[in-house]
């Protein structure tokens, strides 16, 4: 039984790593319609920055790390917006390609600045003693962050349903042309939305720090679980995002926990489904 | 101006062996394969206007079943070919359908999904695959009783596949299908109403590239004699495409050109710089900013200035 | 399996298309004898287009019935109702702008043969699919063009390629998505006429959003509006009806 509890509640902190992640990625490409395949890299950049400094500056607190992080990382999505993803607009295939390069460069970038061995990140010290509820025993920090997604997530529907900037962005993501006709600075929100995605990413990968620790091939291994998450939940839609993180996170540690050497087809097959009787993913809004 | 180039790639091809020593005749080896890599991956891009970037899926399939099946089930390789192709054609058959029901960056997506899937089946099926350590001990086959373990024998064995790929490939290309094909990458909904089928057209060029990217699995794993997962990864499906890219998309040479490039950069890159994929992270980015649509068009267009306006 | 010849060579029955809350198309139904030449029309929003795109399979329609020469084909995809002689033009130019005029045609005759799927032969081997593209353009004044990019071509001869293709494959239904639309006066006529030299083997469904360059090809016509049929019938009785003059004054 503790079994079953144990992994229920990793898939759900996974889970709600996932969302954090897949998030972002969901925002850029409804919005942008750009497969920012550096997605993964950033997130790794995050857990980098997070293992690096927690380990060097003993006084630091993770959630201020995280939010450091996420800045700097958005910071630097926003001058790769500006500098490369402008320039080319009329060429959609061409973004996806200095997306690829781009994550190429991070992460051998981060081979160079940090080495090959995985560097561990310590849990935060008040979250280290186990929870006791019902008569199980839950880590803490597992629990925290999925209470960290769910914030995340409710920020988020507050911020895309309930103030302007978030009515912008959804006006983008339904017709760019006519958000660009009533005035909507589409340009400067390309910018924002990217460096919201890619920032959110950044932290997440702080937080997701203790559970995954920061190591080379990070984001090649994160990459592809946020394709699967946006491919399920819907490109364009936040909440299937939400759900689809859920789903993943569940099928990917039971399948990994129960049939380890098949978790990969395992992760495919409700993919697959998903594909074959509803392209648009389970709550998409997008034609592709 | 083919025929100039064909000639001159005759010429250089035939002289090789006779000139250079062994080191090279290998390079030129590894070009080749690389070389109908890249062109299967063009006949998705370039003629049908569906970007992949999981074409490894397809050299790995392929030359993870032929190394399995010759060097641990004892087939002959005959047979371990013919069954390595057929698996590889079926997988490609298989993903094409998943991919196919999306169009543009869906499309691209799930290829992407889909070869990492495999990616990380070729890493953790240890017992299957022998995981992070690859399958060593590949022998080359000996067609008609030749052996093609000296350098120059597989040389000329390359060249004969790369030659007999490409032509082909021309063929399709300027075939009806071919027609059809380039017809559906640009105007799919007036090709429908003119009674073409362009999921059928998208899918069974899906599964011919599938089918040439085994060939190219094939040797790979001949030339090198052992496989690893890294031939699956994201970086050998991204440096083909950047192969395509760069040569030129819309030529039916230009990716062979390209993947030649990328082949020699990472020869000479890795002996100075140790951090290859930056290399070619920058690289992408220098040619998709700088030169989008590749060297051979833009060498095309350069002869074009010379020999004067073309009637 | 022997088809009954049937009354009508397009019969659409309560066809039903909305986006969201949205209705496009309500219930429309429509009889088309084989050989006519039915005008639609109706002002900007109609719906004509839609109800177009429901009957060449472009768009699925929520509810209702599609039959060509009496056999159902609303659940065809379009390139399936090309086979069932169905051919269109459409409202913007979908050539293939770098190619020749006779690489366009000999695409358009391509569709329907078998030998498009043909991967060994290089298509310009056909001879005989060159010569009849050949004719084609000569049908339509376009040959002294055969081998020029279609991009070198004005807007008036584009419309007539794309007519000639359309009448290449030997429709039996061909639809016309406003094939007057930003025409000079002279190629308006020479298209026109090329409209009006359509064999009657060939049912003619046009639309147009400008009544009086259009009426006279007509024998009969639709008004659509809101996506509803309001007015159907006979042209002349259709031209004095007082619910066209509404539609088209009131607007």
């Amino acid at each position: 039984m503790q079994f079953w509890i144990i992994q229920g509640l990793n898939s759900l902190s996974l889970g709600g790593l996932l969302f954090l992640l897949s998030s972002g990625f969901s925002l850029i490409f409804g919005l942008m319609r750009l497969a920012n395949l550096t997605h993964g890299a950033f997130f790794m950049l995050g857990t980098y920055f997070g293992a690096v400094a927690l380990r060097d500056y003993s006084g630091l607190n993770i959630w201020i790390t995280a939010i450091g992080a996420g800045i700097i990382v958005a910071a630097l999505g926003g001058l790769f917006e500006r500098l490369v993803l402008t320039r080319l607009k009329t060429n959609p295939l061409g973004q996806v390609l200095v997306t690829l390069g781009m994550a190429f460069i991070i992460s051998d970038a981060c081979l160079v600045l940090w080495g090959g061995d995985s560097i561990p990140v310590p849990t935060p010290r008040n979250l280290q003693a186990p929870t006791r509820l019902f008569g199980f025993v839950f880590p803490t920090y597992r629990l925290v962050l999925v209470g960290v997604a769910i914030v995340a997530a409710i920020a988020l529907y507050i911020l895309m349903d309930r103030t302007r900037l978030g009515a912008m962005i959804r006006a983008g993501v339904d017709d760019r042309q006519m958000a660009r006709a009533v005035g909507i600075p589409v340009s400067r929100l390309f910018t924002i939305v990217f460096c919201l995605g890619t920032g959110i990413a950044g932290a997440a990968g702080v937080l997701g720090g203790p559970i995954l620790s920061a190591y080379p091939g990070l984001d090649a291994d994160m990459l592809p679980l946020a394709l699967i998450v946006v491919i399920l939940g819907g490109i364009g839609s936040l909440f299937g995002a939400f759900v689809g993180s859920f789903v993943i996170g569940f099928i990917y540690t039971f399948g990994t926990a129960l049939f380890p050497e098949l978790a990969y087809i395992i992760l495919f097959l409700p993919m697959i489904f998903v594909i074959a009787f509803r392209p648009q993913g389970l709550f998409g809004r997008l034609g592709t | 101006m083919k025929w100039v180039a064909i000639a001159i790639f005759a010429v250089l091809a035939l002289s090789l062996p006779f000139v250079a020593g062994d080191f090279y005749i290998n390079l030129a080896s590894q070009i080749f394969i690389a070389a109908i890599f890249a062109l299967s991956l063009n006949l998705l891009v370039g003629f049908g206007g569906m970007t992949s970037l999981g074409h490894a899926s397809y050299l790995g399939v392929a030359a993870y079943l032929c190394a399995l099946l010759t060097t641990r089930y004892g087939f002959g390789h005959g047979p371990a070919a013919l069954i390595s192709i057929l698996g590889t054609v079926a997988t490609a058959a298989f993903f094409g359908v998943i991919a196919l029901r999306a169009t543009g960056l869906g499309f691209l997506m799930i290829t992407l999904a889909l070869s990492q899937v495999l990616w990380g089946l070729a890493y953790r099926m240890s017992d299957v695959t022998n995981g992070d350590n690859g399958i060593t001990g590949v022998t080359r086959p000996a067609p008609f009783g030749i052996s093609l373990d000296s350098a120059i024998s597989f040389y000329w064995f390359a060249l004969a596949v790369t030659v007999f790929a490409f032509v082909m490939m021309a063929v399709f290309v300027s075939s009806s299908f071919g027609s059809s094909l380039k017809g559906v990458r640009d105007q799919p909904r007036r090709m429908a109403a003119l009674g073409f089928n362009p999921w059928m057209i998208r899918w069974i060029t899906f599964i011919y590239a599938g089918f040439w990217g085994a060939v190219a699995g094939l040797l790979y794993v001949y030339y090198n004699k052992y496989i690893h997962p890294t031939s699956l990864s994201t970086t050998s499906s991204a440096e083909a495409l950047l192969g395509v890219i760069a040569g030129g998309s819309g030529t039916l040479a230009g990716p062979a050109v390209g993947a030649a490039l990328v082949l020699l950069l990472k020869n000479y890159a890795s002996a100075y710089i140790e951090r290859w994929n930056m290399l070619l992270g920058l690289v992408f980015l220098f040619i998709v900013l700088v030169m989008p649509t590749g060297i051979v068009p833009g060498l095309q267009k350069l002869t074009e200035r010379f020999r004067g306006p073309s009637s | 399996m022997t088809v009954p010849s049937p009354d009508f060579s397009l019969e659409i029955v309560g066809l039903s298309k909305a986006f969201g809350g949205l209705k496009v198309t309500q219930g429309v139904s429509l009889s088309i004898r084989p050989g006519e030449r039915r005008l639609i029309i109706g002002p900007n929003g109609a719906g004509k287009t839609t109800l177009f795109n429901q009957i060449s399979g472009d768009m699925r329609p929520n509810a209702g019935l599609i039959r060509l020469f009496g056999e159902d084909v609303t659940t065809l995809a379009p390139y399936q109702r090309a086979h069932r002689g169905l051919s269109r033009t459409y409202q913007i130019i979908t050539l293939f702008a770098g190619d020749t005029l006779e690489h366009n045609v000999t695409l358009g005759l391509l569709g329907l043969l078998p030998s498009r799927w043909q991967m060994w032969r290089p298509l310009s081997s056909y001879r005989h699919l060159a010569e009849e593209a050949r004719r084609t353009l000569d049908s339509v004044g376009l040959l002294h063009l055969a081998a020029h990019p279609v991009s070198d071509l004005a807007y008036g001869e584009k419309r007539r390629v794309e007519l000639a293709m359309a009448l290449s494959q030997k429709p039996r239904v061909l639809l016309l998505d406003e094939p007057l639309a930003g025409l000079s006066n002279n190629e308006r006529a020479t298209v026109k006429a090329l409209i009006a030299s359509i064999s009657k083997q060939t049912t003619v469904v046009m639309i147009e959003h400008d009544m009086d360059t259009a009426l006279d090809l007509a024998e009969t016509v639709t008004l659509l509006n809101y996506g509803k049929v309001i007015v159907d019938g006979e042209r002349d009785q259709v031209i004095a009806d007082e619910r066209t003059r509404e539609v088209y004054l009131g607007a």
